[in-house]
């Protein structure tokens, strides 16, 4: 034990951030947005380009270049926060060398923010609006989020100086049982899909009493179109690592692993690193803020399997095993990793432990409902205006966060389903929209909350297409321990595709019905138990389609391929325009004598490519289905 | 696949050094693949059982791991290695069309890597970039809007590449020959 009390030694790294960061303050700060949905759309470049102009007007001294994590506005990537002294700090987005020399020249150099340009300012002030003044911002509520593309996630400073870590100065001259009673009293649920109470998790886990106590976290995520995980981790990494801390501080671990899927590179880098700091710091390894509490992290590199999101499939495959789900009880809390009681939560569960005992169980009970408290994380993605992560309060409801914070579907284009909680999730429709987004609400109507990823579609998607991509995932990644799993789900898919390939006949969807059922009952874990929901939700809410695809053999939403032909209308086509003859991959495009162009079916690959490249004003390419020319169209000779 | 000239000894080479400086538990076995696969780039078969010698278990539990799981890969990666994003968001707006023209164009099947080793081709779960979709990765670059004539003209380029890298080699060999 030291002879400083925790709030002591804290309030001495407080300082130290606090007077780094004002020492930065004073110069000018570029922050790009390089999580890795930044760098994909080219941020690195970005900010290489930033340091080039940078240097060419010999301001290397006077600006700093930093890295950030992801600020939330997929839309507008590549994104970077200029922060002049003078000023206040404003966001730019869509950034390409030009606009980067422009800025360069007019902001830096010269003293013109150029509005313009600007998305929005991060701080009031007399002058640019700030993301709250958005329409979106009365929607949107960070709480988790709130630092993510704002603090630099490889510097330990940058979160200390923000309050960060002073949960845990502020615990560790509590009780145990008082975090404990905190968490509970707040109602966090746990936010990797089910919605257990994480507090009831931790006293399950206090009072198996075992030698040896773990803290997991489930950074799995394995949802194909769900990323706010990584971003949490690439952005924030020691919110989360303050949150297991407090945990293994409560249930009395020594040890624990971030589970993280090695597929995340810069999250394993960030993290590793974020873990060294801590270290360093004393936040974490031996003797906590000079207490006797002992505690360290490790990152365990999941290899990639969807299953593994599964807390027993997890467990397994950390001892090396397949990672195959075991039947429970015995639950984690009892007998878990090498058989101790284990703590296993989400990223997101444990991101909100820090803020909870921060400002309080009232606090976070402030926002949200009573029976799921606090916020919902997810990744706003398909057909939708403004894609990226938002954050909105449970109970918030489905058409305010796709109309609202989403600013609606582009193009002028009629909604037709939102996809939720991914592959375990299910479709909801129009009808849908007013029901407000808590554990429970969505669960009633068909579809979970989820890992979070929530896909919009429009009048273009094909319901049986999407409840068939589901389930080829689900499929895929289905172990194989369970029958029904392995052999049910493989059934499912193949009536399907044979669905979607107008080879169904009438007792497929009957079959296809009996089959989700049982797969649901006669499968161990999760995977299985929730495979069907997709299918079951489509077949509730969009059943005409299937029956479309069935008697008639017609795609309603023109997308399945095998149920359409691509047809040029003569009267449309221009003689002189040849763009669609060279925009076709398998060269079935041809001249005919009189000058029109003409699809030879045959050869025809339908990639849509025609169809995209025919010019605006022509729009002569359609779609047909079903895939039979009206006989007048059909011509005799080529 | 076939091993070609000189990577049997390397991947021996490989496996005894990683074997050396790990410990050699069971719950050691998915971080020793990672290793493994890190440096040599794939698990070979010879590799698999190398390892399934130093754990001391069988070589199918290896396997049954090496194939359990996504992230280890049984084919060595092509030269130019291409990833084809089918996330909900790509799938939506035609990634298995954009696929399709990819195995098309490289003449091989997603998770194959051609005969030479000059491409591979793969698809992956979700890159997170799904305003660009449908997205490919080529050799880590992010293409976004990757229709069938991008993935011709994405192709072309590489094969320029190549082509211009074989012109070089030869040219550099005639030199040396003079010299």
């Amino acid at each position: 034990m030291s002879n400083f009390t925790p709030a002591e030694i804290y309030k001495e790294l407080l300082e130290e951030a606090i007077s780094q960061g004002e020492a930065r303050k004073e110069k000018t700060r570029v922050l790009v947005g390089t999580a890795t949905c930044g760098v994909a759309a080219g941020a690195l470049k970005i900010k290489e380009d930033f340091l080039r102009e940078i240097e060419s007007k010999n301001l290397s001294d006077d600006v700093d270049v930093f890295e950030v994590g992801c600020i939330g506005h997929c839309y507008a990537e590549p994104l970077a926060i200029i922060a002049k002294p003078g000023h206040p700090a404003i966001c730019y987005g869509r950034l390409d060398d030009g606009l980067v020399h422009r800025l360069v020249e007019d902001f830096l150099v010269a003293d013109d923010p150029s509005y313009e340009y600007a998305m929005a300012a991060l701080e009031r002030n007399d002058v640019f609006p700030t993301f709250e003044d958005f329409p979106r911002g009365i929607y949107e509520k960070k709480l988790i989020l709130e630092q993510c593309g704002f603090i630099d996630a490889r510097d330990v400073n940058s979160y200390l100086a923000r309050e960060g870590y002073s949960g845990l100065a502020k615990a560790l001259v509590e009780k145990p049982e008082w975090v404990l009673e905190e968490i509970k009293a707040a109602n966090l649920r746990g936010r990797g899909g089910a919605g257990f109470p994480a507090g009831l998790k931790w006293e399950a886990c206090i009072k198996s009493k075992g030698d040896a106590i773990y803290v997991i976290c489930n950074a799995d995520e394995g949802d194909p179109g769900a990323f706010m995980d990584r971003s949490i981790l690439e952005s924030d990494p020691h919110l989360v690592i303050e949150g297991m801390i407090l945990c293994a501080y409560t249930v009395g671990a020594q040890k624990g692993y971030l589970y993280i899927r090695a597929e995340y590179p810069r999250a394993v880098t960030h993290v590793q690193e974020a873990l060294e700091q801590a270290r360093m710091k004393g936040l974490l390894g031996n003797s906590i803020l000079g207490t006797d509490f002992n505690f360290d992290l490790e990152i365990f590199q999941g290899s990639g399997a969807f299953v593994c999101g599964e807390a027993t499939a997890l467990v397994n495959s950390m001892e090396g095993k397949m990672g195959m789900p075991e039947s429970r009880p015995p639950r984690l809390a009892q007998k878990g990793y090498r058989g101790k009681p284990t703590v296993l939560n989400n990223v997101k569960t444990f991101a909100y432990v820090p803020l909870i005992i921060r400002n309080g169980a009232d606090w976070f009970k402030e926002t949200g409902t009573p029976e799921s408290p606090g916020t919902a994380v997810f990744s706003l993605v398909g057909k939708v205006v403004n894609t990226g992560l938002v954050e909105v309060p449970m109970g918030t409801t489905l058409r305010q966060l796709i109309y609202d914070v989403g600013d609606g579907l582009p193009n002028d284009r009629e909604f037709k389903a939102v996809q939720i909680g991914g592959p375990s999730g299910g479709c909801l429709p129009e009808s849908a929209l007013d029901v407000p987004i808590d554990f429970d609400s969505l669960q009633d109507a068909g579809a979970i909350m989820g890992s979070g990823g929530l896909v919009v579609m429009d009048e273009d998607d094909c319901m049986v297409s999407v409840a068939r991509y589901f389930l080829e995932f689900t499929q895929h990644e289905s172990c194989g321990k369970c029958t029904f799993c392995r052999l049910g789900t493989k059934h499912m898919l193949d009536i399907l595709t044979d669905i979607t390939k107008g080879k169904g006949d009438g007792d497929s969807l009957a079959l296809l019905e009996e089959l989700a059922e049982d797969v649901r009952d006669g499968s161990l874990c999760n995977l299985g138990r929730t495979a069907p929901n997709p299918v079951l939700t489509t077949l509730k809410y969009f059943r005409d389609e299937y029956i479309a695809h069935i008697e008639e053999g017609r795609c309603p939403a023109l997308a399945c391929r095998d149920l359409i032909l691509y047809y040029i209308e003569p009267p449309k086509c221009s003689k002189l325009c040849n763009v669609c003859v060279g925009s076709c991959p398998t060269e079935a495009i041809f001249t005919r004598d009189d000058g029109l162009k003409e699809i030879d079916q045959e050869k025809c690959v339908k990639c849509d490519n025609c169809l995209k490249a025919c010019p605006g004003e022509y729009n002569a390419v359609v779609k047909i289905s079903p895939p039979v020319l009206p006989p007048e169209k059909v011509r005799v000779a080529k | 696949m076939q091993l070609i000239e000189g990577e049997k000894d390397q991947i021996l080479a490989i496996v005894g050094e990683v074997l050396k400086n790990s410990p050699k538990q069971r719950e050691d076995l998915i971080p020793l693949l990672q290793k493994v696969q890190a440096k040599l780039g794939y698990l070979p078969a010879l590799a698999m059982e190398k390892i399934a010698d130093g754990l001391n278990i069988p070589a199918a539990d290896v396997y049954g791991l090496a194939t359990f799981y996504n992230q280890f890969r049984l084919n060595p990666p092509g030269k130019h290695q291409v990833k084809v994003c089918l996330g909900t968001a790509c799938y939506m707006v035609g990634g298995d069309i954009t696929l399709e023209s990819f195995e098309r164009r490289m003449e091989i099947k997603e998770g194959e890597t051609s005969p030479d080793r000059l491409y591979s081709l793969e698809r992956v779960a979700c890159v997170g970039c799904c305003t660009m979709a449908p997205v490919a990765v080529v050799d880590e670059e992010v293409e976004g809007k990757v229709t069938p004539t991008r993935v011709d003209g994405i192709m072309l380029a590489l094969q320029d590449e190549e082509k211009k890298n074989e012109k070089e080699l030869k040219s550099n060999q005639e030199e040396g020959e003079d010299a």
